[in-house]
């Protein structure tokens, strides 16, 4: 038994029949076509499926593509306007926030939503709230480094 | 500008690609009509098959086919193993890429299910039917070791993969001699197995051409030419109608080195079906069968006058291999840990038994430092102890062993010989900027609301950039050691560079963007890096050993230096002068004392290309292309400080701050570098406190997934303060070193030390690593019984 599911992804509508069990990260990937979403874990730990889903972010494998069923999704290349860069993007950028880039994507939407509810976070609040989100190359220096540049610059618009 | 380009912290042009989701990793692939493998993977750490039915996974919706050890028969040839350490009595087991008679670890493949999805392959997996005789399983090395170990290959007694040997001086006479008048410090330690976890699972893409006989192969890998070589030997493809791709690689820390059998039994899959085949392992499959690192039960000692002179060191290694030799694996215990172990040290006399064990695991490669973190800790931690027994600080007993500074060459008593450094100066430089004495004196006022202060320190020296050939022909690894760059001089002055190697997270594509620009005037942006595509680029021997920068910058230097003297030749000819009497500054070339009348590197491009007005016997064109094999290795050296706080109420260990003090050399990027050590301290700091892969006693791994094994996360880490000094490698082109491991060799013992630094008072003498806070509690009560 197939689901019609429909979900707005980065502005654009797709619709598509799936099994009940399909994961939002495999609607995103396979069935959008949009591979910049990662999958690095089987159990909700790594953070690099991390997307947002109606402004909010949440981890893209352990939702079902049937409950995200009518929100506005944004990936990693919905963020910026594809003219510019979101502040994030380039403040990751800037700072070396990234090395091999695996984990990138959804570090960055997990810092979206860590700057989305608290917009001038302390050095603890950024190692805090990214918490949920891991990167084995960076050490995460660069990482909180690329946050707080980020909520300085997105403070000035 | 461009003179100036190296040594420039420019941000990485690799970024954009990454932070906008358009990069291209293995798992992104989709090529029309492909299909996807699953594998089945052994439930028992030991036992024998003795029944598989695949008749209803056959029959399940969406699947193709279910092939099992008896299909692959005579089609792929066993893996192998390709470091034939000399001199050690090794003793290959045979390992094929589908377990058809015995399992002998969790991860061994049994069965592979092609499907239309992947969630079909996954939905008949179950459908398998196996039957196992379960055997007894070991998975300690020293305990696979013991006499009446259950025996993992019938042909291969007492599970002894290899002896292998190392000494230096007479050791059993320093002992003696410590034995009667000085000191002799004595310690096991525990070197736990870890589990590397590059954020991006492997995975491969086999398209296999029945028409052309010629197979592409999209890989997580490390090194591409020689997963080449390798898929030749275990499929029987010829290598010229085999193309491995590394496209994006998502980290790999020695993980992604190896050549695996679930490669290679996508590509038969892939060959039967006449189909393009994926197959990506999920997190718990990595951690079941993807290499782990360490694993080393050491028995050292050391022996030292009572003013704290080292005389001697003896040690006894156990080093887990698992099940299976894995590509590079023998190597890693012995070569690049054994030679070694005098580290920063004057170290008159050693001697090392190392003997690698088969087990019930998942096999052992290298894992960042590969080798030398093991052997930087058991130094490390000994100098420690022997500053405890003689009641001196631990960096004066560092000082009193030190090599004395040196800038070309010094041989040690393992028979390597040095490059440069000043081992002293880094420690004096990191004692002062951290305030070191300032530290030891906040020590010594005593605990704070029961949290106890501790100092770490950790000085080390390794050994990278892997070459010579020569050198890797008589340790016997079976593959060159070089690396290679073709530079390629388009009309417009734009640059094309080809490099052997395979940078996947290291920045290369930058930082040797900026090496061409350094050396040939042009702007870094007009450099374009590829690599990656054994189709593409020159043959190169891959990333790692910290080789990259070390051996393929310096190809790309000479191959750039080939350039300007043709270069020179020609604007030579242009300006109607004699060659002797060119000078080049900055990308121009001119007569001495006529700079205004120069030629550009441009405008040397296009007359070469366009090739109107030659020199005569001058080629058109203006490329270039080096292989260079280094003199030796490069030896990157520090000094690290790790601040530890213990909380005896809860035997919480809180990191408080960490200093890293690396010489690599001149830096090219110091953003880069910066980045590489930040990342390389946080993984050893990961071992030191927090992460292990555990199996339980009948060889499952209890540590099976991310919810098990405890990473590194943001929240648990202080900030990183990075520190360098800059001696420059005599025999280098550009004088650079490597920087890739230096932090996780270094890191483990600061931590190490730090946390018993800390324990000290509480009469606490040992504790395994990982810290954790019931171990520490634990060793903090049984003190006190004590």
């Amino acid at each position: 038994m197939k689901v019609p599911v429909s979900i707005t992804i980065n502005g654009r509508v797709c619709e598509h029949e799936v099994e009940p069990r399909t994961l939002l990260v495999h609607f995103i990937r396979d069935l959008a076509g949009l591979t910049g979403t990662k999958v690095g874990c089987d159990t909700s730990q790594c953070g690099s499926c991390t997307v947002l889903i109606d402004g909010v972010s949440a981890k893209s494998c352990t939702t079902l593509a049937a409950q995200a069923d009518g929100a506005g999704i944004t990936t990693i290349e919905g963020l910026g306007d594809g003219e510019q860069l979101h502040p994030l993007q380039e403040s990751f950028w800037n700072k070396h926030g990234l090395q091999c880039g695996f984990c990138t994507p959804g570090m960055i939407l997990a810092s979206h939503e860590l700057l989305r509810t608290n917009a001038s976070p302390s050095e603890a609040e950024i190692r805090h709230g990214l918490e949920g989100n891991l990167c084995r190359c960076t050490g995460y220096e660069n990482i909180v480094r690329a946050v707080r540049d980020a909520a300085g610059a997105m403070a000035q618009e | 500008m461009s003179s100036r380009i190296f040594g420039s912290g420019i941000r990485r042009r690799e970024d954009p690609r990454l932070i906008t989701g358009s990069a291209t990793y293995t798992h992104d692939i989709v090529l029309p009509g492909m299909v996807h493998a699953v594998m089945l993977r052994s439930s028992h750490a030991h036992a024998r098959i003795t029944r598989i039915d695949t008749e209803q996974a056959k029959a399940a919706p969406g699947v193709l086919a279910v092939y099992t050890g008896a299909d692959i028969e005579g089609a792929l040839q066993p893996m192998p193993c390709a470091w034939l350490l000399p001199d050690s009595d090794l003793k290959i087991a045979a390992y094929p890429c589908i377990a058809s008679d015995v399992v002998r670890y969790t991860g061994d493949i049994v069965a592979v299910v092609v499907a239309e999805q992947p969630s079909q392959g996954y939905d008949a997996l179950d459908l398998i039917e196996v039957d196992y005789e379960p055997l007894p399983s070991v998975t300690d090395p020293e305990a696979a070791a013991a006499d009446g170990a259950p025996q993992l290959h019938a042909d291969i007694e007492g599970n002894q993969a290899f002896h292998w040997t190392v000494a230096g001086g007479d050791a059993d006479a320093a002992f003696a001699e410590a034995e009667a008048s000085g000191v002799v410090i004595k310690e096991r330690i525990l070197q736990q197995r870890l589990i590397p976890n590059a954020m991006e699972p492997r995975g491969a893409v086999a398209q296999y051409s029945r028409a052309t006989g010629e197979l592409t192969l999209w890989n997580t890998t490390q090194n591409p030419h020689i997963l080449r070589f390798l898929c030749s030997v275990v499929t029987g493809i010829p290598e010229d109608k085999l193309r491995v791709i590394a496209p994006e690689v998502g980290g790999g820390f020695g993980s992604k080195i190896a050549a695996y059998p679930a490669d290679f039994v996508t590509v038969f899959c892939s060959k039967q079906l006449g189909r393009p085949v994926k197959w990506i392992e999920t997190r718990s499959e990595n951690y079941q069968a993807t290499t782990h690192g360490r694993d080393h039960v050491q028995d050292v000692e050391l022996a030292a006058t009572k003013d704290g002179k080292i005389t001697g060191l003896r040690c006894t290694v156990h080093a887990g291999m698992g099940a299976y030799l894995s590509t590079a694996a023998p190597g890693i215990p012995t070569i690049l840990h054994g030679l070694m172990l005098s580290g920063c040290y004057t170290i008159p006399a050693l001697k090392e038994d190392v003997y690698g064990v088969y087990t019930n695991g998942v096999p052992v490669e290298a894992y960042r430092g590969a080798g030398r973190p093991e052997a930087t800790f058991m130094l490390e931690r000994l100098i420690d102890m022997l500053a405890g027994e003689l009641g001196m600080d631990p960096a004066d007993v560092r000082r009193r062993n030190f090599i004395p500074k040196f800038d070309d060459g010094h041989k040690v008593i393992t028979t390597l010989n040095y490059d440069s450094g000043d081992y002293p100066g880094a420690l004096d430089k990191l004692l002062e900027h951290t305030g070191y004495a300032g530290l030891r004196a906040q020590q010594a006022a005593g605990p704070v609301n029961g949290k106890y202060l501790g100092l770490g320190l950790s000085s080390y020296v390794e050994i990278c950039g892997l070459g010579p050939s020569q050198v890797a022909g008589a340790i016997g690894f079976q593959g060159g050691l070089w690396e290679s760059a073709i530079v390629r001089f388009h009309p417009t002055g734009k640059v094309h560079v080809f490099i052997g190697a395979s940078p996947h997270g290291q920045g290369e594509e930058t930082t040797f963007a900026q090496i061409v620009a350094s050396e040939i005037g042009v702007s870094s942006d007009d450099v374009k890096i590829f690599h990656g595509d054994t189709d593409a680029t020159p043959m190169g021997w891959g990333t790692y050993g910290s080789r990259t920068t070390a051996v393929g910058g310096a190809a790309l230097a000479v191959a750039v230096r080939k350039i300007r003297d043709k270069a020179k030749v020609l604007a030579a000819h242009l300006l109607e002068a004699s060659v002797d009497d060119m000078e080049y500054e900055d990308g121009k070339f001119f007569v001495k004392g006529s700079p205004d009348k120069a030629k550009t590197i441009q405008d040397i491009a296009l007359m070469a290309n366009v090739a109107w007005d030659l020199p005569e016997g001058m080629e058109a064109g203006l490329e270039a292309s080096t292989f260079y094999d280094p003199p030796n290795f490069v030896f990157p050296y520090g000094a690290h400080l790790a601040v530890v706080e213990v909380d005896t109420a809860t035997g919480d260990v809180e990191l408080k701050g960490y200093t890293a003090l690396d010489d690599c050399g001149p830096q090219i990027n110091p953003t880069i570098v910066e980045g590489q050590v930040h990342g390389g301290v946080v993984q050893g700091i990961g071992q030191a406190l927090w992460e292990g892969a555990a199996y339980d006693d009948s060889g499952q791994l209890v540590t099976g997934s991310m919810l098990d094994y405890a990473l590194p996360r943001a929240d648990r880490l202080p900030p990183i303060d990075v520190i360098s000094t800059v001696t420059r490698s005599p025999h280098h082109p550009l004088g650079v070193k490597g920087i890739g491991e230096a932090g996780t060799i270094a890191s483990t013992a600061a931590v190490y030390n730090a946390v018993m630094d800390a324990l000290k008072p509480l009469g606490v003498k040992r504790v395994d690593m990982p810290f954790t806070p019931e171990r520490v509690w634990r060793a903090i009560q049984d003190a006190k019984g004590a």
